[in-house]
Formats: structure tokens, sequence, C-alpha cells
């Protein structure tokens, strides 16, 4: 399957370098005497030459067809001249009479054809003329059944047919088959027959201008009647005959183990839709017979896939027999259709939906504007139906706002019902609510300030969401962390407390920082901190207050200053004033001087202290490791980290290696997000655990620990002064692209101006041609739609383009002021 | 003076109110040397002066309302005659929000106290004069208005005075001959003249202000009305039922205001004349000009149109005078009436305002209204303001500046601009990170009342700052003034913004226009500049427009050509949040302008940003790396799966390198790739044919 994208996307690639070849190439007809002409002509070197008489009148309009067929035919690397017969020289070429001027091709200096003017009509017709006499070999003529045969019964066991009617050579579509034939001439014979006659031998019955048809003759026997046909339904066009041979080209069916969300193939590349039909162990056969027929319907229409149920790891409805992909990134149809024609006419059937949806894009052109792409804003109208409880939930008014905070204890959610932001936070704090019914002497409320601006407004909100926590004689606090179930709760859990805590003896204090004293607190902050002071250093424990009140609902701190304080700092070593930090999952206690300290220093302090060495990265505190600025190595884990690992580590940063890079490590159990950060990192994702670093604030590289060495102190040492010494390749480097808009806007100022021009009054339309020529011509290859239709959209460059307009307009002001 | 010394600017009780009321009661001869200083003189006590006193008092300047009579909005004590105002008084809206509901209270005047709201002062839609005179007088008792009552200012000079904020003072003396000495005037006088016509004749014709409001006097007459506003249908309206038939003259055709969007026109409430004149009731509309009529009395009494041509040949007797239908014998107005009524408006009164001030009448309405500029001072002197319903000028016939609920809001902006000038206050603003941008727009959209009412004039500013990190919202900026911007509000706009306007559809009102018309609604996105009923309207400058941008801008529009515009399809609720017509496009036409990325993400979604690329989009920058993520709930994932919105990023990292294009994350709109054309180049085998 990877292969046949890739073919796909190298000729993507080879058109893209051609429009660029265009753009610079400058395409016009050069006009030589017949000595220059033939004095070009180089050995393998196709090219077409129209001799001509200059005062001749009647040439005019074939010029001009031939000057469009230029460029078409370098791309086959023909080149295209006109010989101008009259100066002086005489060639045999230049015809005697001077209305019968012909067309020669030459292949070096060898004469392969003459062509007559009147075969050559237009553009069409001289590109099908000219590859038709080029690929003489590969597209076989024919003018009865018994050719076919002929030709279908050589080539049983060895190529496919492309058989093709056109109703006559140098129409578009010949040159449409001559074109795929230059293409895919290698592969496939290609039959082309302009005989009514043939067509109704085999049995078409509404003939239409053109068909074609694909013999598959490659994989019969000799002994076979006839090939397998396959008639394509489409129009005959370039594109579409690729398209076609494209999808022939695929397997008939494959068998796939795999969520039918991720899987591929090259039809849905070609817009083709995917079908996989499910099955099941005990029906494995039947079902791939059944499975291969309608292949072979929808062969051209469809990709068809068997999909093993079985072996399947994600879940689809038990009932659904066909999954339908229409398109990638789409979300999958699971669809229950108990008859085989019916999968048939579903296909069928949608896709001539999906054409005329086609030609309705075609007005508006790319993605479509209107469909969601915040994910917050989605996923919160996709759960608008469903009813939060949220009378859990005290709903506060202008009226009621003051009364209620006054009273009691409480948690003011300020949100905006038209705000999805909010909105999905009001799904987290109803979460809570549920929690903490019952449980907790804070009140919950919400204010909708959509309703009541005026409150929010006094309570300094002016943009959502905000929590407040309001207690009584104190000022209200702003909640600033994660804007989550869990994080909200522990917040107003470690409220419950009045930090600092005024500690007031020796026995109280030992339990405090053990932990036993707020036993209940503990999980929520790892880490106790307690000031040590002499009762006459009132500053710094003024200071210390005023910290402990900032980490309010993030830490719990604790003061100590009664006058046998000096136990504690003789126990622990400290100078007072002091600050202790207990750990208690590691049950260790440290202590740190805080003379002439500020409280805001206090809070760096303690806040640092609740950073781990070596912690599990999650979603919720890579932001505060991110902090420092310093490249992460990270160990993926798929579930807890074995132990060797984290001691080896841990040893390293003992040793002080690791002081330019913090480390950590992901479970992706806790984390399966860090599953898609891995395929970011790896192309072919190696076995777990793995060991990277990824430099992410300065130059975006991404090491890893090679695969094939255990994670060893010494071989991690050594990989690491390999890292410093620049000796390592990075493995990927994270793109640096600014975030853009997603999609454009609708320029209406633009569409106003158009409005304004088709009124008699408006704008001299000319004014703006000729300022806007040069770009017209360099976007003429990228959108040849434009034409037709102007493009609604805009981006910035868009605009500064229709500001041509604004000189003009102002300038027809002025003359009325005159 | 003696009370306005008992005024809270005054307020120091005890031995200062004794001494600074004993020479005023003693030694009143001299008060006439001694002028007194204010920093702040308004003129009239009506709804535009009581609603500049109140912020000048919120804010604690030194500031005297001059009022002539002894209550405030004695306008309203007379008028209108008939005592039905015409401004609704919409108790209901089904709506919380108190902003929102001003939208539809066209008689409250802005205050912080709820009481004074004026569905508090009547039950009735159409409310009653007297209670609007109650209104005014609470407005200015219970907020404790600084009003000199009972003084007529007859004569407004200037004096020069380097030292003084404008370079000179305003100088009133009242009807004591008492003067004071104002550093800014603001003059909120109203309309208070009749605007008569002259005519030969005029002076057989009764004025709307002084023409008997019982219908019993008008039993079986003929009336000729002239004048087409809402004075003259509501005097017609009064009397329809008795007379014999009413005519009513006046140069322009009828302007219907539900066809004009323009509150000033003829309000359907008074047009019960129009309903009979099409219905062949005898009553009937004529258009002619009034300066070319004449009126002639004939011995009976009876008064017979004629033209003033007619009357100026010669010196002959009533009877005498040639009538039109003497030439023209199907004239419209041969019948001989018994009353002509003037119901022509009124106009500023100029007369006590010295030369010097050049406080000039001009422009298009010459005799109606002050010449001020748009920032509602005058044109002819620095610190003349002109409030209220004289300051009409500014947006006559197209917003409600003329009305209490437009100028409630003008006066504010009028306030906010005298603050920064006088008072180092810059204008009020709010200052928010980029991805507050579209909420910010959108709630000021679906509930601001100032840019409701005063579509087109008053209009909110959002000042970007440097690389568009953040940006400050400027409430109801006077939106001409656009490019003194700097200058009048004190903040920088060196980084672009934004002017988020309310406006009505280009070609939809007008007094010939079908406003009823089939398909009058836009309801998709993509045609939201058709949009007819009021929308709002968001331009986007990379640069401050100035002064000439302002002056030369397209017929039609209210502002000067932006980089960028976008409408927000217009709304039967005027309710602008759905999440995919109005604010998806809203957000799309930020990020174009700015270049950016305002999504929101889910804190998850930022983590694996933060690891796979090395810049975050702005929301995860603001939110989640200051700790501050989404984080999201086990059925909000799930929708997020279910929309294939969280599937999308996983390839996201590869998949932006291969196409070239802006970093991964794509949205579900994307197209599969069109496969490449099928032709190639013949630099291969091909070439040996």
């Amino acid at each position: 399957m990877m292969s046949f994208s890739f073919k796909v996307l190298r000729i993507g690639i080879s058109f893209v370098i051609m429009c660029i070849v265009y753009k610079a190439a400058v395409n016009s007809l050069p006009e030589l005497s017949p000595k220059q002409y033939f004095s070009t002509l180089q050995a393998g070197r196709t090219s077409l030459a129209y001799f001509y008489q200059a005062d001749s009148s009647s040439n005019s309009i074939f010029l001009e067809e031939l000057n469009k067929a230029v460029k078409p035919l370098q791309d086959y690397g023909i080149s295209v001249a006109k010989v101008n017969c009259v100066k002086e020289e005489i060639s045999r070429y230049c015809g005697k009479e001077r209305d019968l001027m012909k067309a020669y091709l030459f292949r070096g200096n060898i004469l392969l054809r003459e062509f007559p003017t009147d075969t050559l009509f237009d553009v069409n017709a001289i590109i099908a003329h000219v590859l038709f006499a080029l690929l003489f070999n590969e597209v076989k003529y024919i003018t009865t059944l018994e050719d076919l045969q002929n030709i279908e019964n050589a080539l049983k066991g060895k190529a496919n047919i492309a058989f093709s009617y056109v109703r006559a050579i140098g129409t578009p579509e010949h040159r449409a088959v001559m074109e795929a034939a230059f293409v895919y001439g290698n592969t496939y014979q290609f039959v082309l027959t302009t005989e009514i006659a043939l067509l109704e031998s085999i049995g078409l019955e509404d003939i239409e201008y053109a068909h074609l048809y694909f013999f598959h003759c490659k994989s019969v026997l000799d002994l076979t009647p006839q090939c397998r046909r396959t008639l394509m339904g489409q129009p005959l066009t370039t594109l579409n005959i690729h398209r076609f041979i494209k999808s022939m080209e695929a397997p008939l069916l494959t068998e796939v183990a795999e969520d039918p969300q991720q899987v591929s193939t090259v039809h849905l590349q070609l817009g083709l839709p995917l079908v996989f039909i499910v099955s099941q162990q005990a029906t494995y056969e039947a079902d791939r017979r059944t499975a291969e027929w309608v292949a072979w319907r929808l062969l051209g229409k469809a990709g068809v896939l068997l999909l093993l149920r079985d072996s399947l790891e994600v879940d689809i409805p038990q009932q659904a027999n066909v999954v339908l992909k229409r398109e990638e990134g789409m979300p999958v149809e699971f669809l229950v259709l108990h008859d085989v024609d019916l999968v048939i006419s579903h296909i069928e059937n949608n896709m001539d939906v999906e054409e005329t949806g086609e030609d309705e894009d075609d007005d508006v052109e790319g993605p479509d504007m209107g469909i969601q792409d915040d994910e917050v804003a989605e996923s919160v109208s996709r759960d608008r139906k469903r009813q939060l409880p949220l009378e859990l939930i005290l709903e506060l008014t202008e009226e009621t706002f003051n009364a209620t905070v006054m009273a009691s204890d409480s948690i003011v959610l300020f949100y905006a019902g038209w705000q999805a932001v909010s909105m999905a936070f009001l799904h987290s704090y109803t979460d809570l609510a549920v929690k903490l019914k019952g449980a907790s002497t804070m009140l919950l409320t919400r204010i909708n300030c959509a309703d009541w601006p005026d409150t929010c407004n006094k309570q300094n909100v002016t943009e959502f969401p905000v929590v407040k926590m309001y207690k009584e004689g104190e000022n209200p606090v702003s909640y600033s962390g994660m804007l989550g179930t869990e994080e909200l709760l522990k917040f107003i859990q470690l409220n419950r407390i009045s930090c600092p805590v005024n500690i007031t003896s020796i026995q109280e204090a030992e339990e405090y920082l053990s932990g036993e004293l707020y036993k209940d607190l503990i999980i929520n902050s790892s880490v106790s901190a307690l000031g040590l002071f002499s009762p006459t250093m009132t500053t710094a424990k003024e200071r210390f207050t005023e910290a402990g009140k900032l980490l309010k609902g993030y830490v719990i701190t604790g003061i100590y200053s009664e006058e046998d304080v000096s136990i504690l700092s003789n126990k622990y070593t400290a100078t007072l004033p002091a600050l202790l930090l207990a750990r208690h999952k590691e049950g260790k206690v440290e202590s740190i001087p805080l003379a002439n300290t500020h409280a805001q220093q206090m809070v760096q302090i303690i806040t640092n202290a609740l950073l781990e060495t070596f912690p599990e990265i999650t979603v919720e505190n890579l932001p505060t490791y991110l902090r420092f600025q310093k490249p992460l190595l990270i160990l993926f884990s798929d579930d807890s980290i074995n132990p060797l690992y984290q001691k080896a580590v841990l040893a390293v940063v003992e040793e002080k290696h690791l002081d330019s890079v913090i480390p950590c490590w992901l479970n992706l159990k806790n984390t399966p997000v860090g599953r898609r950060i891995l395929q970011a990192y790896f192309d072919v994702l190696p076995p777990l655990p793995l060991l990277v670093v990824v430099n992410l604030h300065s130059g975006g590289q991404v090491f890893a620990f090679p695969s094939d060495q255990a994670i060893t102190e010494q071989n991690l040492l050594l990989w690491l002064k390999k890292l410093e010494a620049g000796l390592e390749h990075p493995i990927t480097i994270l793109p640096a692209q600014e975030w853009k808009p997603p999609l454009p806007a609708y320029n209406f100022l633009h569409m106003m101006d158009a409005a304004a021009s088709q009124r008699p009054t408006g704008k001299d339309p000319e004014c703006m041609k000729e300022t806007d020529i040069q770009e017209n011509n360099e976007e003429q290859h990228e959108d040849k739609s434009a034409v037709r239709k102007e493009p609604i959209k805009m981006r910035i460059k868009d605009w500064e383009r229709s500001n041509v307009f604004k000189a003009e307009k102002s300038f027809r002001h002025d003359n009325k002021e005159l | 003076m003696g009370l306005s010394s008992l005024t809270p600017v005054w307020g120091s009780p005890g031995l200062l109110l004794t001494i600074a009321l004993y020479p005023a009661l003693t030694l009143y001869p001299a008060k006439t040397l001694a002028s007194t200083h204010r920093d702040y003189c308004v003129l009239g006590a009506g709804p535009a002066g009581l609603q500049m006193a109140y912020f000048l008092q919120r804010a604690g300047r030194d500031y005297t309302v001059f009022e002539r009579a002894a209550e405030p909005g004695s306008f309203f004590t007379r008028y209108p005659r008939h005592r039905k105002l015409i401004s609704i008084n919409k108790r209901y809206t089904g709506r919380a929000n108190a902003e929102f509901n001003l939208r539809h209270d066209w008689n409250s005047l802005l205050s912080h106290d709820p009481r004074l709201l004026f569905r508090h002062y009547s039950d009735a839609y159409f409310p009653d004069a007297s209670d609007m005179v109650r209104y005014l007088g609470d407005f200015a008792t219970r907020l404790g208005l600084s009003v000199l009552y009972n003084t007529t200012i007859a004569h407004v000079t200037l004096e020069k005075a380097r030292q003084a904020w404008n370079g000179h003072y305003f100088i009133l003396t009242d009807q004591r001959g008492q003067t004071y000495q104002c550093s800014v005037l603001l003059v909120a006088t109203g309309l208070s003249v009749p605007n008569l016509v002259d005519f030969p004749g005029s002076e057989h014709v009764e004025g709307y202000e002084s023409v008997s409001v019982d219908p019993k006097d008008f039993v079986g007459q003929n009336v000729l009305i002239l004048g087409r506003g809402n004075s003259a249908f509501e005097t017609s309206e009064n009397i329809l039922g008795v007379t014999n038939f009413i005519h009513m003259l006046s140069r322009s055709r009828v302007r219907l205001s539900w066809a004009t969007h323009y509150v000033g026109d003829l309000r359907a409430i008074n047009n019960g004349l129009l309903d009979t004149y099409q219905l062949k009731s005898l009553d009937g509309l004529l258009e002619s000009d009034l300066a070319d009529l004449a009126v002639v009395k004939d011995h009976k009494g009876k008064f017979h149109i004629t033209l003033r041509f007619y009357v100026e040949e010669g010196n002959q007797s009533a009877e005498a005078i040639t009538l039109p239908q003497d030439d023209s014998d199907n004239f419209a107005m041969r019948v001989a009436y018994d009353r002509v009524i003037r119901c022509l408006g009124w106009n500023f009164d100029f007369s006590i305002f010295n030369e010097s001030l050049r406080l000039s009448s001009g422009g298009e309405f010459s005799k109606k209204y002050p010449l001020i500029k748009a920032s509602y001072e005058s044109k002819g002197s620095r610190g003349l303001f002109v409030l209220g319903t004289a300051s009409h000028s500014v947006d006559y016939r197209k917003s409600a500046g003329g009305f209490i609920h437009g100028f409630r809001y003008t006066v504010r902006a009028v306030h906010r601009l005298l603050e920064h000038r006088h008072h180092g206050a810059a204008w009020p603003c709010t200052e928010h990170p980029i991805t507050q941008l579209t909420s910010s727009i959108l709630r000021r959209v679906n509930e601001a009342s100032g840019l409701y009412q005063m579509f087109g004039v008053l209009a909110d500013v959002v000042l970007l700052k440097e690389n568009a990190t953040a940006y400050e919202y400027l409430e109801e900026f006077p939106v001409q003034m656009v490019a003194q911007l700097e200058a009048i509000t004190g903040r920088k706009a060196r980084h672009g913004l934004f002017v988020v306007n309310m406006e009505y559809g280009r070609n939809f009102s007008g007094p010939d226009k079908d406003v009823f018309f089939y398909e009058r609604s836009v309801g998709h996105t993509e045609d939201a500049w058709r949009s007819n009923f009021l929308h709002p309207v968001i331009y986007y400058y990379r640069h401050l427009p100035t002064e000439q941008d302002v002056r030369f801008r397209p017929a039609e529009w209210p502002l000067p050509r932006p980089t960028a515009i976008h409408h927000i399809v217009e709304d039967f609720l005027t309710d602008w949040t759905a999440p995919v017509n109005h604010i998806l496009p809203l957000r799309r036409f930020l990020e174009n302008c700015l270049d950016t990325d305002l999504r929101s993400f889910y804190a998850e979604s930022c983590f694996l940003f933060a690891l796979t690329r090395q810049k975050l989009p702005p929301f995860c920058q603001q939110g989640y790396l200051r700790t501050q993520g989404l984080v999201g709930t086990r059925s909000l994932r799930q929708h997020r799966v279910d929309s294939g919105l969280l599937q999308d990023y996983a390839t996201a990292g590869k998949r932006a390198e291969d196409s070239g294009q802006w970093p991964g994350y794509q949205g579900p709109g994307d197209q599969p790739q069109a496969p490449g054309p099928l032709v190639q180049p013949l630099n291969s085998d091909r070439e040996e044919l």
C-alpha cells in the first residue's frame, strides 16, 4: 500500500515542479527560417514545425491554437516552431501553394509524419495527433472486433489492456487517452477505436461519445474465453483516467485487522471511499467470497477491504457488517446491510451525491470554513443536550451575590453561558460539586456574567472563566491553578486550614512535620513548610506569614515561634530564622536559612521545593518544569518506571551530570497522549522504554538514547557526554512554525467591492486589471477556477491587494469635493 | 449663589458654611461684582444636563447646573402638548442583564442606582410626560446633583485668560446680574425656540406650542396643519375624529421611522392620519415649500391658501388676491380652512451666546443646531460642548443622539474626554490577553446598549499591543474622531486596532424603501455583509486612520476603508452567540487579521504541543503554560474524540513537515489531497521514442 501512495505522490511532486518550470519559462512560439530550424534539430529530440508564408492570412487561427500547444507539448519534451518560408531560402517543406502549408513532425532530422493543418483544428487535436504519432507502438488503433480479440488473446496472462472508444481522432477525449498512454503505455496495452459498431459488439447499449474499458488480462489463463472487463464510469479526462487506472492497480481486496479509522489506502487519496466488509473467524471463507464479489462490482468506485473483527482491538458495533470510510480523517460509518446489492447501491448512490456535492464545492474552493475546528467549542456544543447536575451549585444573582458570599465561605465560578471555555470548565465544576456533595463546608456557587454584568464588573471580573474564593474576614482570592476538577478540589481542601498554621508546641510541630497533624490533607501537598522563628523576629515572621498566605491553597505552611524554638532548630541543624521542609513521600526534613529573605523569595523557595528530582511528568505538572527553560530528559515507560532505570537516572543526577537538563519520566498509562508524542519523535517506534532528550527551548532537537543499549548509569553518562560534545545526531527536529490562522476568513471587503463594481456607478474595472495584471498572471496556474468565479476567501495578502481600490476610490471622492 | 453653597461640593459644615453664607445674605448689592468660579458649568437641567451633572458629580468635579425653571425637565412640563411620550418604556425583556435591558429602555438616564430606572416611574409603554418630569426631579435630588434653579443665564461671553484650561473663561450672567466664570461650558439647553416660517399671512397661523389640545374646539372644522413631524401628527391624531378633514402640508415627503430606522421620523403610534388618507376618508397629505406660501383671511374669518407670489403682486384687499384655483381649478387646497396650525419643530436658542463664542449655526441644518465637531465640542471655541438634543447635528436622521436613549451615552463620551483632557485620567479601558479578544467583542455586541442605540456614532475600539499578544478595550468612543483617538483617550494605537460598530444594511433604510420585502433577512454567514437589520460590523485597521482618511472615506461608509472588515450575520433575536454562525466566523476574521491561531485547546492538547513543537498557540501560552490549562472532563474528551478533533493531531508532527503547511493540527475541513495530474516531463526513459 505504501508503494502505491508513493507513486501518486511522485506524480504530484513532478506536477508541482513543472508548475514552477512553467512560470519561469517563457512559452512562446519561436519563429525561424528553414535554415535556422534545421540547424536546431538534435538527434533523439522530437519537434513539430509549421511551415508557413508570412503574408498568408488564413493561418492565424491555426497559429493561435499552435501557440496554445507549445507549453503542453514541451512537457512531453516536444519542441514547437513556426518556420517562415518567405525569407529568401526555399525548403521542400514549404509546399507549392500558399494555402497548402503543413506541419511536420521530426525526430532529429528524420521526418516522422506530416499533418495537413485542417487535421490540427485545435490545441486538443494538435496534442492528440502528435502523441498518437509518437506512441504508435503503445497505442494500437483497431477497427474490428477481430482485432480486439487478437490483441486480447495475445496478452492473456501477460498484460492488462486499456481499451477506449472515442468518437473521432483529435477530440479532447482522444487527447486524454493519449496523455494517459504517454504515462501508462509501458505498463498497459492501449487500444483505441473510433468504430461505434465495435463497441456495440462488445455489448454496450447506451453509447456516448467516449468510453474506456480496462481488460484484466494479466492474471487470466490462456484458456479463458475473455478477460474480465471494467468500464470506467466517469467522463474521459486525463485526471479521471489516471484515477481509474490507479484504482485498477490497487489490490482488489485487502485484509486488515486494525482500526478502520487508521486504515488508509490509495483509494482515499484518489477521492474514493473505503468499504470494509466485516468478517468473523467462523464465516471467514464466505465473507471473503462476498467481499471479492463486492470488490469486482465496486472496482474503480471504491476500495474494498476485509475487516477481521476477531483480531481487532477497537470495538465496532455488534450488528454492523459494513464499515464505510468516506474520507481521510472523517469518522467512519457503521452500516448494517443485509443484501450485497445494498452495499453496491449504497456506495454508488453515495457517489452520485458526492459528485453533485463536488460541483457545489467548486464555487467555494478548498476547505469549509464553517466547520468548527476549535476542540473546546466543538466538544461543549456536542454535549449541550446533556443535563448537568447544576442544582448542586447555587446560582447567584445580582440580588443574592453579596448576601451569599458574606454569609458563608464560598467558591464562586464567574462564567458566561455563551463562552465555550467557561462552559467546559463548568462541566469540571459540576463534577467537583458531585464529589464534594455534603462533604465540604465550602459553598459552591456560580454566576452567569452574561446575565449579571454589573456584579461581575464589581468583582473585577472582565474575562471568563474566573474562580474566586470568599472567606469571612478575608479578601477574596482568585484561583490560579489548572481549570480541572482535581486541581480545584485540592485548592478547596488545602484552604480548609488557614495557612500559615500557628504551631504552639514542640510535639505539635513534630506531628506537623511527620504529616500526622494534617493526615487527610497530605495527599494534596507533598511538602509541608514550617517557619522557625524566635519570638522577637517580628519582621521575618511577618514576611513568612505573607508568603504563607500567598501559597494558601497550594502548599501547607506553618509557623513556630515559641520560646523553646531552639529545640527544633538544634534537632534539624537550622539557624534561625529558618525554614523546615518536610517531604512526606521521602520522609525527609531539610532546613533552609531565611535571614533577610523577602516574602516573594520565600514563596519561590517553597515552590521550588515542591519540584521533584526525577518526577513523573503529567499534563498537569509539565508547565512547572518548563519554567526553567531547560531541555527535558524524558523516559517513556508504558507503565510504572522500572526501579533500575530510576536508580540509573538518579545516580547520574546525584553526580551532578544532569544540571543542564531536567530528568523526568512519562507513564503512558497515566498520560496516553504520550504515544502521540513518541509518534512525532520516531518514524518507526522502537520498543519501550525510550529515553529521549528534547531541547524544547533552543532548536527543538530530539535525541534518542540508542535502543540497543541498556539504560545504565555508565551508558547514560556516556551518551550525555556525547550529546554535550555535539557528537549525537538528533532523530528529529521539532517544527518551529508559528501558529497561523487554521483557515481563511470571508473576504467581505472583496465581496462588497465586487458588488459595488457591478453597479453602473461603480469603479472602472479596467483600472483594476492594469494594476493586478502581474498577479493575475502568476495566479492562473495555481487556480484556474479563479476565472470562473472570484474566490471569496482571504488571507492578509489578499487584503493588501484589495487596497488598490482604496487609492482609486478616494480619488473619486476628491473629485466630488472639488 | 447662596443656595449653591449648600451643595456637597462646598460641603464643609460648621464655621466655614456660616462664613460663606454671611456675605451672600448680607452684602446683596456687592454680589454682582464677585464672580463665582466653576470648573464646569452646565446650562439646562434637562435630561442631558442632569446626565452630565451625574458624571461630574461621580468624578468629584467642581460643577453647577443652571436651570431657568424651578425644577428639572421644564420642557416636559409643557411638551409634548398631548402628554404622551413616544419613547418606549419596555419593562420586560425576559433578560436579567441590566446593560442589555437598557437597549429597550428609552427614558432612563445612566446611574449606578437601580431605583432610578424609568420603569419604576410608569407602567405605560408610551409613558406620560409628567412621569418624565417626576423622574428627572427624583434623579436630581436622589443623586444630590448641584443644580441652581430659577437661574436664567441671559448672556454668555468669552474672556481671554492665559492660565485658563482652554485659554479663556466662559462668563455667564444670570437674570440678577450675577456672573459665573467657567473653565468648561456644557450647553444642554435643548431646542427651545419654535421654528417659524415667515410667509405672508403667517400671523394667522396658530403654533403647536399654544394651540388648544381640547378636541371640542375643533368640531366640524377644516384644519390645515403645516409640518410633517411627530408633533404635527400628534396634533392631528388628537382631533382626527371631530374635524371635517385635516390637510397636512410640508416641503418633504413623510418619513416613517419604521422605514428609516430613525426614531425622530414619524412613529407608527402617531400615524392615524396616514391610515385615513390612504383609506380615502377626506384627510390628506400635500407637499409644497412653505416659504412660497401665503395665507389669506377672508371676511368670514376663513383662511385661503395662495402663493406668496400672488400676494406680493400689489396692494390688494384680501378678497382681490389671486388664488391658485383661479388659474387651476383643481388646486388641492382650494377649500377654505377654519384653522391653520404650525407644527414645525424647534430650533436651538442662539440668542444668549455672545459673538465672541463663535457658536454659529451652520452646515446643512442651518438654523436648527449649533455647529459642533464629532466630539461634541463647538467648532468656534474650545471648551464649549453641546450636549443632548442640541447636539443632534452629529447624527441627525441617522442615529439616536437627539434623544435620551442616545445622548445619555454621548454625554458619557464627552465626560470621558474631559476627564482625560483636564484631569489626566485616560479613557477607561480593560486590558486582556489576545485569547480573550473574541469573547470581549462578543460580550459587547450582545449586551452593550451604547453601541446599540448610538449605532454608527459610538463604537468600541480595540487597541492592539505590540506583537498582538494583548489588547486594550475602549468602550463607546465617538467614532468620527478616530483619527484623534490618541489625543482624546490618552491611549496608544501603535500596533493596529479594531473598531466594533453596529450598522443597518447600506440600502435597507430610507423613506421610500420597502423594509418588508421578502428575503430581507440573511441567514448564511458568507452573506453576512448583506445583512439588513442592525448587526455588528468589525473594522480592522493596521494603522490609525488619519483625518484625511476619515474625511474622504467612501460615501455611505461610517468609517474609512479598513484593511479588512467583518460582518456578524444579522440575528432575529439580536443574540450573537451561536457557536458556528456567529462566533466561528468572527474568530476566523480576527485570526486572519492578527495572523495567529485563536482557538482554545484542552490542557492535553497543549501538553502535546509543548513537547512536539517549538511554538505554542496563544491559548496554550497564556493558559496552560501559566498552569491555568483547561483540563476538561471525561465526557468532553469523548466528544472531542467523536468529533475527530482529537484524532486529528495524532499524526500532526510528521504531516506538517511533509506538506510544508502551517503547523500540524489540521482541522477536519481538510480535503484529501487531490491526485496530481498525469503529465510527467520527458526527462525519463521516454526521451528515446
